[in-house]
């Protein structure tokens, strides 16, 4: 019996010492990721996917000249791949132990500013004296601003000449009209007209490849805030989707196509036309040194005659709510905004600043950028998910019913009419 | 000249002694929980403590995303086991494991018992033991992404199939609804084949040969002898290694999504996707908690009758 009480005794105290322990794992009372060494110095983490997408070394090049200008703050790169910096950052808000200063894109600011996880940027510009004059844009949530885009990437349509040479067309396609007439075409053999991504798993080819064509028409697909997916100008996307892969110019696949597919098939030349960043230039290039192709604004309804839409996506910047050196993480947002740094960070990024002063060095980019660059400046950036709420599952529920149609499971008002019903439930 | 014990007085001898050891008993017995310590901790960290909270999200609404959790008692399975969506991942899942594990089992054993034949020479069967290993020594990643080349319209297998003139034109393996479960299956099942292989073929080495020469001995042809020694001897590892194969596949996330992301139109969506979505697309933490605890209690089954057939082994 004596033993028998001694072993529960000796149980008791260990599982005791284990749950301390555990709860002394656990407990962080520093209220963030940064550090303080005790003699002033701050050190901040920044958590980003863009370090990953730069050429090697070059952000942490900038990244030491700001800790150079700023001896008592250091500066620690969390650099991964988009998919795990959103998936560490989708966790840590969660458990609010985000990074002091988090990369963002404008499609998680909404979820992020209501669980409180990244910090009200307007608060820190007022209490720095920041003149947001010449900031290109701001996201804002409730009216504050939560993310700030530093770098912006359009989505131009790209075109592959020779190949629309070869099938006699002579100019690039400006209207809806002209672009089905041309795909149709391109489309002889293992070729192609035009790729549309819609895998699921990552559902960005809605955002990317089918809403662009309404805003490039001037069109929304929300009215006052709240889903208008059964506007005539949301329908006619639809079917003028519908219409394309029922004339069997969309490269088979799509129903599980990725982005990086579409970006193959171009490449290869499989596909003749597709809509896609900018930042894929290079990689073109690298890949098929030898294919001719140019970029041009989207594609519009053949009547429009307003500024096109554009569709973009940012590499965002953030500040974590739960860090303790507010001033200091805003300090280096304030870097990476200031006009040169901005302009620099933009020429190496292949995509357009976020500063408006700040003028990308288009000398030592490739052509293409310079076209790109007219193209930018003459329409308007467009992307409407950009601060909505669950923008990922808005963007996966459209796709699923837009599946539905070119699977012909599903009549056009029928799926838009689940669509609305599905959005609205998300967007109150 | 006899020795005689006084049995009476025997524990006034001893009790001072043991008495004197008492604090060094303490010490040994508190060893054992020493070693113990970093794996239990490790245990309470990793396992323990994430699954009790996992089962308490799954109790709450609206947890992590706001500070204001309730309680919502039952809600969250009612949500989800009434969602068709849960019920086809549900479905997909049940097929998916099932016909995994059955393929799993016969290739394997086919393979094993190829590479255990007297037939072949030895430099043949090690020929063959390194190319049907080869799928086990690559990465999910790696399988998914070739198998998206090979699968592609434009790819290889489409090439082949009209070239000798089997498909007019090109089949589309993972972007059609009718085929993708089946072809992610066929995946899954090259990818894990190499496992059952190797443990099966242990399990066939371990038989002893005078059980064969036995059964020739009463006339036993080559299928009674499969029938009658090779099957029974290896029951044990057969039962052990469907049940952790039932286990493992249910877990499978990564294959799934990224060849098809459990599309198109959920025809491969499984329940580790549907899981994932809830929580990191639409960001329902306590809905993916409550699938989470769910998928949990299925695999808990799974888990106890591979418990069973080790206890009764």
């Amino acid at each position: 019996m004596a033993v028998t009480r001694l072993k529960r005794l000796i149980g008791a105290v260990t599982a005791a010492a284990l749950v301390a322990l555990v709860g002394a794992c656990g407990s962080d009372d520093s209220g963030g990721a940064a550090t303080g060494d005790g003699d002033g110095d701050v050190t901040l983490e920044f958590a980003q996917w863009w370090g990953a997408e730069l050429p090697a070394g070059e952000f942490d090049k900038m990244i030491a000249d700001f800790t150079a200008q700023n001896p008592n703050i250091k500066v620690k790169l969390l650099s991964a791949p988009y998919a795990s910096t959103k998936q560490q950052l989708v966790t840590g808000a969660a458990s609010k132990t985000l990074p002091d200063v988090v990369g963002l894109d404008g499609a998680w600011v909404n979820d992020f500013a209501k669980q409180g996880a990244i910090a009200d940027l307007s608060k820190l510009m007022s209490d720095a004296k920041y003149d947001d004059s010449q900031l290109a844009s701001q996201v804002k949530y409730k009216d504050a601003t939560y993310m700030i885009p530093v770098v912006n990437f359009v989505y131009p349509l790209f075109v592959n000449q020779d190949l629309l040479t070869k099938a006699g067309v002579s100019k690039v396609p400006s209207t809806r009209t002209e672009f089905a007439d041309a795909a149709k075409k391109l489309s002889t053999g293992n070729v192609k007209g035009w790729a549309l991504p819609l895998d699921t798993a990552v559902p960005n080819g809605i955002q990317n490849d089918v809403m662009s064509w309404l805003w490039a028409s001037g069109g929304s697909m929300l009215k006052d805030g709240k889903p208008n997916l059964q506007s005539p100008e949301v329908k006619s996307v639809v079917e003028y989707v519908k219409s394309l892969n029922d004339a069997g110019v969309i490269a088979p696949g799509l129903l599980t196509m990725k982005e990086q597919d579409k970006v193959e098939k171009f490449s290869t030349g499989q596909v003749g036309m597709m809509i896609d960043s900018l930042a894929h230039i290079n990689l073109i290039k690298k890949n098929s040194p030898n294919l001719k192709f140019t970029v041009a604004p989207l594609p519009a309804e053949d009547s429009y005659t307003g500024k096109r839409g554009l569709p973009y996506a940012s590499w965002g910047i953030g500040v974590s709510n739960s860090t303790k050196h507010k001033a200091e993480a805003f300090k280096l947002v304030q870097y990476l905004m200031s006009k040169d740094v901005n302009a620099q960070l933009s020429t190496i990024a292949n995509g357009f600043p976020g500063n408006k002063t700040a003028q990308p060095d288009l000398s030592k980019s490739d052509p293409l950028f310079k076209t790109a660059f007219d193209i930018y400046q003459q329409g308007t950036p467009a992307n409407e998910f950009t601060g909505l709420p669950k923008s990922e599952d808005l963007m996966r529920s459209f796709d699923e019913q837009l599946q539905l149609v070119l699977t012909n499971k599903s009549s056009v008002d029928d799926a838009l009419a689940k669509a609305q019903e599905s959005w609205s439930s998300v967007i109150e | 000249m006899t020795t005689r014990i006084d049995r009476r007085t025997e524990p006034e001898r001893v009790a001072p002694a043991a008495g004197r050891r008492a604090p060094r008993g303490i010490a040994q017995r508190l060893v054992p929980f020493g070693y113990l310590s970093p794996t239990v901790l490790l245990i309470v960290v990793l396992m323990i403590v994430p699954i009790i909270m996992v089962i308490g999200y799954s109790f709450q609404d609206n947890v992590i995303v706001t500070d204001d959790s309730e309680f919502a008692g039952l809600a969250n399975y009612a949500k989800v086991l009434s969602d068709p969506d849960f019920l086809v991942a549900l479905k997909n899942t049940a097929v998916f494991i099932t016909v995994s594990m059955v393929a799993h089992l016969l290739l394997g054993l086919a393979f094993a018992m190829m590479l255990n034949s007297k037939l072949l020479s030895g430099v043949t069967k090690a020929l063959f033991r390194i190319v049907y290993i080869l799928p086990w020594l690559f990465t999910i990643a790696v399988i998914a992404v070739i198998w998206r080349l090979l699968l592609d319209p434009a790819g290889v297998l489409n090439y082949i199939l009209q070239t000798l003139g089997v498909a007019q034109s090109a089949v589309d393996w993972l972007g059609d609804p009718d085929k993708a479960l089946w072809v992610v299956t066929f995946a899954n099942v090259w990818s894990g084949y190499p496992f059952f292989m190797i443990s099966l073929l242990a399990g066939l080495q371990g038989i002893p040969g005078d059980l064969y020469e036995a059964a020739s001995v009463d006339g036993a042809g080559p299928v009674q002898k499969f029938l009658a020694v090779t099957l029974p001897q290896l029951r044990p590892v057969i039962i052990s290694m469907a049940v952790l194969d039932l286990i493992w596949t249910s877990q499978q996330f990564a294959l799934i999504w990224m060849m098809t992301g459990g599309g198109p139109l959920n025809s491969t969506e499984m329940l580790s996707t549907f899981t994932y979505k809830q929580a990191f697309s639409e960001y329902e933490f306590s809905t993916a908690a409550a699938a989470a605890v769910v998928v949990l209690m299925l695999t808990m089954i799974l888990a106890f009758f591979y418990v069973r057939t080790q206890r009764e082994r």
